[in-house]
């Protein structure tokens, strides 16, 4: 688009002020990590690896990291699969309660957590006398996830198109292999991305999980909310959440590959 | 039909017959019928969805008409409509309610207000380089637990924090906790979810267009008013969505950043713990419930629901 050079450099300027205030208070994490007091007053008045060795020590720290992969990585399936079903369903047919069905998928992360929380928690120890576990944040999170991977799918689907797999099935294939060799390709990184956001919401939920998590099963976002005000813990909780957003820049990073490459094929 | 023989045993040297296994037999009945496919594929995300999500929401919002026992503080079944008119006639949900849902709306105007040109940069000016980049700048975020994000702005804001050492030769100071605070946490919270939609929606609208806007004589001003917003507009609502609802539902970061504000989501926290009152809880998550449906109906017509 031709647009003036001030309006370039107005809109440069404005992009750059976001991304400031986007990272000043990640920054303001990253060094309140090295930060030797404990209450985190600004400025610094020393730096020290104390907190870093510490957290690498702490027990409870990776055991929640650990819980909360293993819930995240189960409910990103389930919701892989329940979201790739339900947008093949409502992109490929048309019948009767199609927006209904797609108000209901959207509905669990548009409605406050608190209300899904109370609703699960409800739900499993009074109606289903269950009680609660790691496998009740699992089903609550999963719940929640289907969306973020239909929307993902669903975006796909309707840009694929079915002449390739009209071809497919033209050629003899049956709907297996038209699906494994035809459709899945063409939906792995919108499978991928939408995963990928799956994993980052459950990874982060804090307010369902609340409810729903059994005596003793702690997840990382209830281990930090445990420790954040504990002068003693408050530190290696700040270093946590540095390590995760450095890590988090690979899987970002292989998604980003992965739909860039398929914009310059086509 | 008579074919000549040369081609018929070439069409059987290239195309065998497929096999006749239970797998072929299964797809050929599957597509004949469509609703049968439809049903298979609908049968598994629907059962869940209906019987953990469905059913859970509605026997709690049942409970919205049921009263607790005062002596042994349980929830018994007892037809009632005292918990809604609690809720509808009682001042404290009428403040809260105006409260909760001003938080929200600020919220939202503040993300897409900051969303809209950075979300215009990345897709219609930033090189391809320029634009991965940015893309994983802006996602990155999300990663940072939301828990640690509260608790770096209570720090940025508190007495002794960043803002106040910033504003401090100024002469002013930071606005401490309270409202104020919640709004900037919770709008610094969702403007990622903000700002993709809109960059999606961006990146679908064709260059060509803006050309010949442009070509036609129009500033860059009157295109985007007139070409660029009415396109994008599904998106920007669908951001909205985000943004509005994930407000109205927060009760942790009131609790971190807001002082003594209570919003909605806090009267349901304290009713379903310390208070013990379940229907009571219910009726009061009643509000942000109508409020939800009655935003998503309204914007359902721009077609943003398919833009989240």
């Amino acid at each position: 688009m031709r647009l003036t050079k001030s309006a370039r450099a107005i809109l440069g300027i404005a992009t750059t002020l976001v991304l400031v205030i986007v990272y000043v208070p990640l920054l303001v994490v990253l060094i309140n990590s090295f930060n030797s007091s404990r209450t985190m007053s600004w400025p610094p008045r020393s730096l020290t690896l104390e907190w870093w060795g510490k957290a690498f020590r702490s027990a409870g720290a990776l055991e929640a990291v650990g819980t909360s992969v293993y819930v995240g990585l189960i409910a990103t399936v389930v919701a892989l699969i329940l979201g790739t079903l339900i947008s093949f369903a409502l992109q490929r047919f048309k019948f009767f309660g199609r927006d209904a069905i797609s108000l209901l998928v959207i509905l669990p992360i548009a409605l406050p957590g608190i209300l899904t929380g109370i609703a699960l928690n409800n739900f499993f120890r009074t109606i289903l006398g269950v009680p609660l576990s790691i496998w009740t944040i699992v089903i609550a999170h999963a719940t929640f996830c289907v969306v973020v991977v239909f929307n993902n799918v669903i975006a796909r689907l309707r840009r694929l198109g079915t002449s390739l797999e009209e071809a497919s099935s033209d050629l003899g294939a049956g709907m297996w292999t038209t699906f494994r060799l035809v459709t899945f390709p063409q939906l792995r990184s919108a499978l991928f991305a939408g995963g990928l956001l799956a994993f980052a919401l459950s990874f982060d939920e804090i307010i369902v999980t609340t409810f729903t998590a059994g005596q003793g099963v702690t997840t990382l976002p209830i281990f930090i909310l445990d420790n954040m005000f504990r002068p003693t813990q408050a530190p290696i909780v700040t270093v946590i959440a540095v390590v995760m957003i450095i890590v988090s820049i690979v899987p970002i990073w292989v998604a980003q590959r992965v739909s860039g490459g398929e914009k310059t094929l086509r | 039909m008579t074919r000549d023989d040369s081609s018929s045993r070439l069409g059987a040297a290239a195309v065998l017959p497929p096999r006749d296994t239970a797998a072929r037999r299964a797809s050929v009945v599957l597509s004949r019928h469509p609703r049968l496919r439809l049903g298979l594929l609908l049968s598994a995300p629907l059962t869940w969805l209906i019987v953990v999500y469905i059913v859970a929401l509605a026997t709690l919002l049942i409970t919205a008409f049921w009263t607790v026992d005062s002596y042994t503080g349980d929830v018994r079944v007892d037809w009632t409509f005292k918990n809604i008119v609690t809720v509808v006639t009682g001042s404290l949900y009428h403040a809260v309610t105006l409260r909760t849902v001003g938080v929200a709306a600020l919220v939202t105007i503040i993300d897409v207000a900051l969303a809209l040109p950075i979300a215009f940069f990345m897709a219609k000016i930033a090189s391809t380089r320029w634009q991965r980049f940015l893309t994983i700048a802006v996602l990155m975020p999300l990663w940072a637990s939301y828990l640690v994000k509260v608790y770096a702005w209570r720090s940025i804001l508190s007495g002794d924090g960043l803002l106040s050492w910033i504003l401090q030769p100024f002469g002013l100071e930071s606005p401490g906790f309270g409202l104020p605070a919640t709004v900037i946490t919770l709008a610094y919270l969702w403007l990622p979810y903000v700002i993709l939609p809109i960059y999606a929606g961006l990146e679908r609208v064709p260059n060509s267009l803006l050309e010949a806007s442009g070509d036609l004589g129009a500033k860059s001003w009157s295109t985007i008013r007139h070409i660029v917003m009415p396109m994008i507009w599904p998106a920007v609502i669908a951001g909205s969505i985000f943004s509005f609802c994930l407000s109205l539902g927060d009760y942790i970061t009131v609790n971190i950043v807001g002082g003594a504000n209570q919003m909605l989501g806090n009267l349901v926290y304290t009713n379903v713990g310390t208070a013990n009152n379940l229907p009571l809880a219910a009726a009061i998550s009643l509000i942000p419930i109508v409020i939800i449906f009655g935003y998503l109906m309204a914007v359902r017509r721009t077609g943003a629901l398919d833009n989240l």
